[in-house]
């Protein structure tokens, strides 16, 4: 698989230097590369293959993560993994939050949980904010919208629960494929069971990743898939906060 | 104490003019939140709606009405009014509302034209009058350049220069008409009078006393011009009302006598908020009847017109006129100078719908109180409308009483001015080094005939070398230039006004200028980190480069290109410092384009960064469209390294995002704009356009125009009206880096 032998170093995909959508305040946005999910959706699909990228050390990302500590101070901002799938580099994406963390930064790691447990333990000592992405409650709808099986990031989020780290879940709303009410429902009343959720942030289906799938020769198979509509997000976010979660 | 002033704490301002004793003895720091603030009472919307159906019918037709006769002065039009019943604060340029004056003392040429271009014609007598008799500041100026200078010009390595056309940049302190009254003012101006009475009357002495003489007879004036309008300003003011009317009387003189290319307004919100606060403590007023003031103000100044050529479109566009009022900063004291009419003067963006002019500039600190940081981030957000420049960095060079002229250039309120140089053209100064000063597009020999590179590939050591030369040729050349035009402008077409709301001895300042300054970083890095190679036509003029590999850009804070970028600024800085200045001004540069950006990348050959022939440089001192892609923080640290001690006239950057990637919630999105501002100026970036706007409304403004009279925009140190640029400008904003990654 991948090249994580040597732990100080690990492939990403890109940086973005204003990142205000994946946790608090302005952050430093690191893409990882490699992802076991398959989302029908997905806006980064140039990050699935784990062999492209390119190779940096946790050197030289602490050393650029420090030009920006004036935004990430002011905005009570931080740093945040994302890609990708980050665990899919553990050593590494662990290394830069362990990093991140001595020098008294934020860090927020972006999931999907579709991971080992045992591999993802290693790294949560370090990190302050897991945004959690459940992709479907119904394992039917999330195995046709990832391509894998929900059931470990079920055990992901309860395991998080139970060692009370903060999360913020996301849930991404597609017309005609995440939409019908009892997979909104099903979520909503797992993450009830949850006692660790900070918030859920909805967000609404868009297409801006689709001329990457063009470019890179895949097919785009939401092609035809509106966006969700307002009243569409209103429908789910009067589920969600039935269930006393916090909707962003 | 005088009558007017009872109530206020008196100071060492209460025995001789000085502006910022008084603020400072008398104003109340504001440190709370906006919730204070008052709708548009009915007689404002009243009056707003006259104005905007005013200025649809100016749209239509280019400009409403002009003069075609009288050459405008304090005193050359009758009163006019918009509606005299609605109107709380009166006093108009011409006898109507948006018609335009004839300033022919900048040069009569350029009035002609710009009548004829729109349809009228010239007086007669009044253009023999300025052929014949009066000479103008345009003759004075082509009587005295040399053939070099005209050749630059020609060639467009210089441009923009104010050799036809008033040169602004100056702020009369406006406040002193209000403060003091008109009376008080002369006597001031009659005693630096006698105290240039001095034993050797030279060049220097002669030339004050006559100015000062010049500034007596406009103060009277003004006087007179006020009394029109039924107001007596040869006394102080004594409430808000008058002290709001007795400003923009001042400013108003200002601009019925000079077509400045910016006429500022100075800093005067939180001077007027010690009478709206005196006036509120007394209970004379509500918040409302303050805020009606204060819109009623500010649609004046959203009225002020001058005739331009439209060419003068090409490279300022939207018709500005720069009326920049800056707003907020820290005291030397530690105190906030934010004050209620801070925010009252940002209310009128909601109050009246958003608007380039006034340009609200507002003077960011870090120690800024909470409350007024959010505010102008929600404003921001909502409007576009406001620019944002560095406190903590000019307060040491200017202290706590400056204001920004036209965009970007800082200076003490009353107590400084600049000599406006426009720009050059660094871009194409850099290919002058590469073909030995012979021009890229027309081959024709502009700059002395140095020796061109005729190596295959460019090296950096030698593009270096002689771009250090050329630099050296056009500083001198540049300098040279303005020092003819302001000579000639002090003779001809001398700011009478204006300066006599200034001191006896002001700090002059050179303030040159640089156009294309990350095409010449990228383009050295281009050649010092990849392989440049050159391509020539038959007559062996490099014409054309081939960029084999990949190189830094600026705009992703890569300290490789960075730093050659920093390092031109100072350069270029330093050679300009080697030349002597017209009445000893000190030089000073900006880097800032205004909409110019364009025009000058339609006349500069294709550049060794990659660029195509004709295609335009990015504004100001931003980053190419599009290279810069690491996102915007990366981008604003770029910016911020470049160094304002050899950038003191200003260094311009225009930062446009889509709303929803500021943040998802309202809050995060105010926290985040907050914060991202407190980052770049703490970084010591020194100036910021915002707008917050999503790329489809724009090109829906594009083929929709009437369905978006308010929609604007900010660049490169000003704002415009989005439906008034060019179709060329406004694809420019288009195809801009849109910071838009969620």
């Amino acid at each position: 698989m991948t090249n994580n032998i040597i732990t100080k170093s690990g492939r990403i995909h890109s940086i973005e230097t204003c990142g205000t959508v994946d946790g608090p305040g302005i952050r430093y946005v690191i893409f990882t590369q490699g992802c076991p999910l398959r989302c029908l959706y997905c806006h980064n699909p140039d990050c699935r293959h784990p062999e492209d990228g390119k190779v940096v050390t946790v050197n030289e990302l602490i050393v650029d993560i420090q030009k920006y500590k004036s935004y990430i101070k002011f905005s009570g901002g931080g740093v945040t993994v994302t890609g990708g799938e980050p665990l899919m580099q553990p050593e590494f994406v662990g290394e830069i939050f362990r990093r991140c963390q001595e020098l008294g930064i934020h860090t927020a790691l972006d999931t999907s949980g579709y991971v080992k447990l045992a591999t993802a333990k290693t790294i949560l000592d370090c990190v302050d904010l897991v945004l959690l992405d459940i992709k479907s409650f119904d394992p039917t709808i999330y195995r046709k919208v990832t391509n894998v099986s929900l059931e470990p990031t079920l055990n992901f989020a309860r395991y998080l629960s139970e060692i009370n780290q903060p999360v913020w879940i996301r849930f991404v709303l597609v017309p005609h494929l995440t939409d019908p009410l009892h997979n909104i429902r099903g979520l909503a009343k797992f993450i009830s069971s949850l006692s660790n959720v900070e918030r859920l942030e909805i967000l609404p289906f868009h297409k801006m990743g689709e001329y990457k799938w063009e470019r890179l020769g895949y097919e785009y198979q939401l092609k035809d898939a509106p966006p969700a509509s307002p009243e569409l997000v209103a429908t789910a976010k009067n589920i969600f906060q039935e269930y006393g979660i916090k909707v962003y | 104490m005088l009558q007017q002033w009872k109530g206020f704490v008196s100071g060492k301002w209460t025995t001789e003019i000085n502006l910022r004793d008084f603020i400072q003895q008398n104003y109340t720091p504001y440190e709370g939140d906006g919730s204070f603030l008052a709708s548009p009472t009915s007689l404002t919307h009243q009056l707003w709606e006259k104005v905007k159906d005013l200025m649809a019918v100016e749209r239509e037709k280019g400009i409403l009405d002009t003069d075609t006769k009288v050459p405008s002065g304090i005193t050359a039009h009758a009163p006019g009014y918009i509606d005299r019943d609605l109107e709380k604060i009166v006093g108009l340029q011409t006898d109507k509302p948006l018609k335009r004056a004839i300033m022919p003392f900048g040069g009569i040429r350029v009035v002609k034209s710009s009548l004829e271009a729109y349809g009228y014609q010239l007086d007669e007598q009044t253009q023999e009058i300025f052929t014949k008799y009066r000479k103008t500041h345009n003759d004075g100026v082509f009587d005295a350049y040399s053939r070099e200078m005209k050749l630059a010009r020609h060639s467009g390595i210089i441009t923009g220069l104010p050799d036809a056309y008033g040169r602004g940049r100056i702020i009369g302190d406006y406040r002193r008409v209000a403060l003091y009254g008109g009376d008080r003012l002369i006597e001031d101006k009659q005693a630096q009078l006698y105290s240039l009475e001095v034993d050797t009357f030279d060049e220097e002495v002669i030339r004050l006393r006559e100015e000062i003489s010049e500034q007596i007879r406009a103060l009277k004036e003004l006087i007179q011009m006020a009394a029109g309008y039924g107001c007596d300003i040869s006394q102080p003011a004594s409430n808000a009302v008058e002290a709001i009317q007795w400003t923009y009387f001042g400013y108003l003189g200002a601009v019925k006598e000079q077509n400045g290319a910016a006429m500022s307004l100075g800093r005067v919100s939180t001077f007027l908020d010690i009478y709206c606060q005196r006036d509120l403590d007394n209970g004379d007023v509500t918040e409302a009847e303050i805020q009606e003031l204060i819109d009623h103000f500010v649609m004046k100044l959203r009225m002020i017109r001058f005739l331009r050529h439209p060419a003068y479109n090409e490279l300022f566009s939207g018709d500005p006129t720069w009326v920049t009022e800056s707003i907020g900063g820290m005291g030397e004291d530690g105190r906030t100078l934010v004050t209620k009419s801070s925010f009252r003067f940002l209310n009128t963006l909601y109050n009246l719908g958003p608007a380039p002019e006034p340009n609200l500039t507002v003077l960011w600190s870090e120690k800024l109180p909470v409350g007024f940081k959010r505010f102008c981030a929600k404003v921001s957000a909502d409007t576009s409308s406001i620019q944002y420049e560095n406190d903590d960095l000019m307060r040491s060079y200017y202290g706590d009483d400056y204001g920004i002229a036209c965009c970007v250039s800082g200076m003490r309120i009353g107590k400084q001015m600049q000599f406006f140089g426009a720009r050059v053209n660094l871009a194409k100064a850099l290919l002058y080094a590469i073909n030995g000063g012979k021009d890229e597009k027309a081959g024709e020999q502009i700059a002395p005939m140095f020796a061109p590179i005729t190596s295959e590939y460019l090296d950096y050591e030698e593009v270096t070398a002689k771009f250090d030369l050329m630099m050296g040729w056009l500083a001198k050349l540049y300098v040279n230039t303005l020092n003819v035009i302001h000579y000639m402008h002090d003779k001809y077409c001398y700011e009478r006004l204006e300066m006599a709301l200034h001191d006896r001895d002001v700090y002059r300042t050179m303030a040159c200028g640089v156009a294309g300054l990350s095409v010449v970083g990228d383009a050295l890095s281009a050649i010092k980190y990849a392989k440049v190679k050159v391509i020539r036509n038959e007559s062996g003029l490099a014409v054309d480069y081939a960029i084999e590999g990949d190189y830094p850009k600026f705009g992703n804070n890569d300290d490789r290109v960075d730093k050659i970028t920093a390092r031109v600024v100072e350069d270029f800085m330093n050679k300009v410092r080697q030349n002597k200045t017209y009445r000893g001004a000190v030089p000073t540069q900006s880097i800032l384009t205004i909409t110019s950006n364009v025009v000058y990348g339609k006349k500069t050959g294709n550049t060794p960064d990659g660029r195509k022939a004709g295609q335009p440089f990015a504004p100001g001192a931003n980053p190419m469209h599009g290279r810069d892609t690491k996102g915007a923080i990366a981008a604003l640290e770029s910016v911020a390294k470049l160094p304002y001690e050899h950038a003191q006239d200003g260094i311009s950057y225009t930062f446009s995002i889509v709303p929803e990637a500021l943040g998802k919630t309202e809050d995060s999105k105010t926290n985040n704009l907050a914060g991202l501002l407190d980052g770049y100026f703490h970084d010591t970036g020194h100036h910021i356009n915002i707008n917050v706007l999503n790329r489809e409304t724009l090109i829906d403004a594009m083929d929709h125009p009437e369905l978006y009279p308010q929609l604007t925009i900010r660049v490169s140190g000003y704002a415009v009206n989005f439906i008034k640029l060019t179709r060329e400008q406004q694809l420019d904003v288009i195809g801009r880096t849109f910071h838009e990654r969620v």
